[in-house]
């Protein structure tokens, strides 16, 4: 059976892993080759960089992080962040990585999901949304329907609609929908299960939830109410709270499918 | 010497780097001339079924056939299964190599694709690729056709039903998953490749 898949995700700029709070605030917690490492050991699934600055100097950075990390984990590793052409994904690729996730300028430039999906598959390229609920106070179903996507880093509105984008992302041949609330996100108080659950719904191709892990029961919540295919999270793994294999257990306790032993 | 097989389709560093973790330096080519001293030869693939089309434009497809009747030993992955089968819905006019005259299909609309994360092997016949591993070892997929069940499956994966995620018949051996992503279990599964006695 196919199983619920587990990723740990590091943001890293400069070359040192960071995890914000709501996108500010950062916190240094490490190197991204060792982390990662230590992540895989520890019962990950797969591995996610983003490159939350994406500078010119941080990108040479980012690439020989890459390079170390593929020669020491033998699991799927995504990187993310400052993809903006062909080239800068091959570079990405050439390190070692084994999917790419555009998030700003899929927007910007969305035949680049065609093109680097035509020259390294479908499979390869994780089309990533932010995504903001536009009030608060709305009814859920009518939240996710008008959640909004935002760019840079969550700094800009698109005014595209997050379900709509989400099959625009899959008709132009995206493999995989990399989902963060950006309400969640860091706030350790649950994933956004029904703007999951309705993008999941929206489209045939997996999708990532992101943003709000804190707890056991937030996983079980977005892996069932969800529909997720796959959850990410990096604070309850960076410090120590936790590592996957313990949550696969205790997932895999509460009957969900989970790769173990890992 | 190991042979990874470049076609320039898809990604061939993390193969690569699976390989040298284990110790084995592989020659990565695109020479057919070159194949002909290979004892082992491994065509990785992702991405579409189409991109194999070079195989036979390159003279690579019938190099690959001479070593492999001469007894080197053949390992597919991904698309690497697919392409010795007769053929792919995928790409109706590109042929495939026919060792299998089987053809693949995609996924049925019931259930999402690409079939993308980890599945479990159910082990079906002895195997000398999958030696050693535990029963319903998990192991890394990301696919959106697939083959059927044939004489030479080794070992099926359920996704909307069972395909072959193994086949081997005598040198031609092919998975569909991506053993270089597979973590401890991939490795040990390329391990066992390279220690097969070459011919």
């Amino acid at each position: 059976m196919l199983t619920r898949r587990i990723i740990a995700c590091l943001d890293v700029t400069a070359g040192r892993v960071v995890k914000g709070v709501q996108f500010v605030g950062l916190r240094d917690a490490g190197d991204p080759a060792e982390l990662a490492e230590r992540h895989v050991q520890g019962g990950a699934d797969e591995i996610v960089f983003l490159d939350i600055t994406a500078t010119h100097e941080g990108r040479d950075t980012l690439l020989n992080a890459v390079q170390r990390t593929a020669e020491r984990i033998f699991v799927p590793l995504t990187v993310g962040g400052g993809i903006r052409a062909l080239e800068d994904a091959a570079r990405v690729f050439d390190a070692g990585a084994d999917k790419i996730s555009l998030n700003s300028a899929a927007i910007t430039q969305p035949k680049l999901i065609e093109e680097i999906g035509a020259r390294f598959g479908a499979q390869a390229v994780v089309v990533a949304i932010d995504a903001r609920r536009a009030l608060p106070n709305q009814t859920e179903r009518v939240a996710s329907e008008l959640a909004e996507v935002y760019i840079n880093g969550g700094r800009k509105a698109t005014g595209k609609r997050v379900l709509d984008w989400a099959r625009e992302a899959e008709q132009r041949g995206g493999g995989e929908i990399l989902l963060t609330s950006m309400d969640a996100d860091g706030t350790r108080n649950g994933f956004d299960c029904e703007l999951t659950a309705a993008v999941s719904q929206a489209v045939q191709i997996p999708v990532i939830a992101s943003g709000g892990a804190g707890t056991v029961n937030h996983f079980v919540d977005v892996f069932t109410r969800g529909h997720a295919d796959a959850a990410l999270a990096a604070s309850i793994f960076h410090y120590g709270m936790m590592d996957a294999r313990a949550l696969k257990e205790q997932l895999a306790a509460r009957g969900l499918s989970m790769r173990l032993p890992c | 010497m190991i042979a990874v097989v470049d076609y320039r389709a898809g990604n061939l560093t993390s193969v690569c780097k699976a390989l040298r973790a284990l110790g084995c330096e592989p020659l990565v080519t695109a020479d057919p001339d070159a194949l002909r001293t290979a004892e082992k030869i491994i065509l990785p693939g992702v991405g579409h079924f189409a991109a194999t089309e070079r195989l036979f434009q390159s003279g690579l497809a019938a190099a690959i056939q001479q070593r492999v009747a001469e007894g080197a030993l053949f390992l597919g992955i991904c698309v690497g299964l697919q392409w010795i089968f007769s053929g792919s819905t995928e790409a109706p006019t590109v042929p495939g190599l026919n060792v299998f005259p089987e053809q693949c299909e995609r996924f049925p609309d019931s259930v999402k694709c690409p079939h993308v994360g980890w599945n479990s092997l159910d082990v079906i016949r002895p195997s000398r690729l999958l030696r050693g591993l535990a029963p319903a070892t998990h192991v890394y997929f990301t696919h959106s056709y697939r083959a059927p069940t044939i004489h030479a499956t080794v070992a099926v994966t359920n996704y909307a039903g069972e395909f072959s995620s193994v086949v081997e018949d005598k040198n031609w051996m092919a998975v569909q998953f991506h053993p270089e992503k597979s973590g401890a279990a991939g490795l040990k599964i390329l391990q066992n490749f390279l220690e097969l006695p070459a011919c």
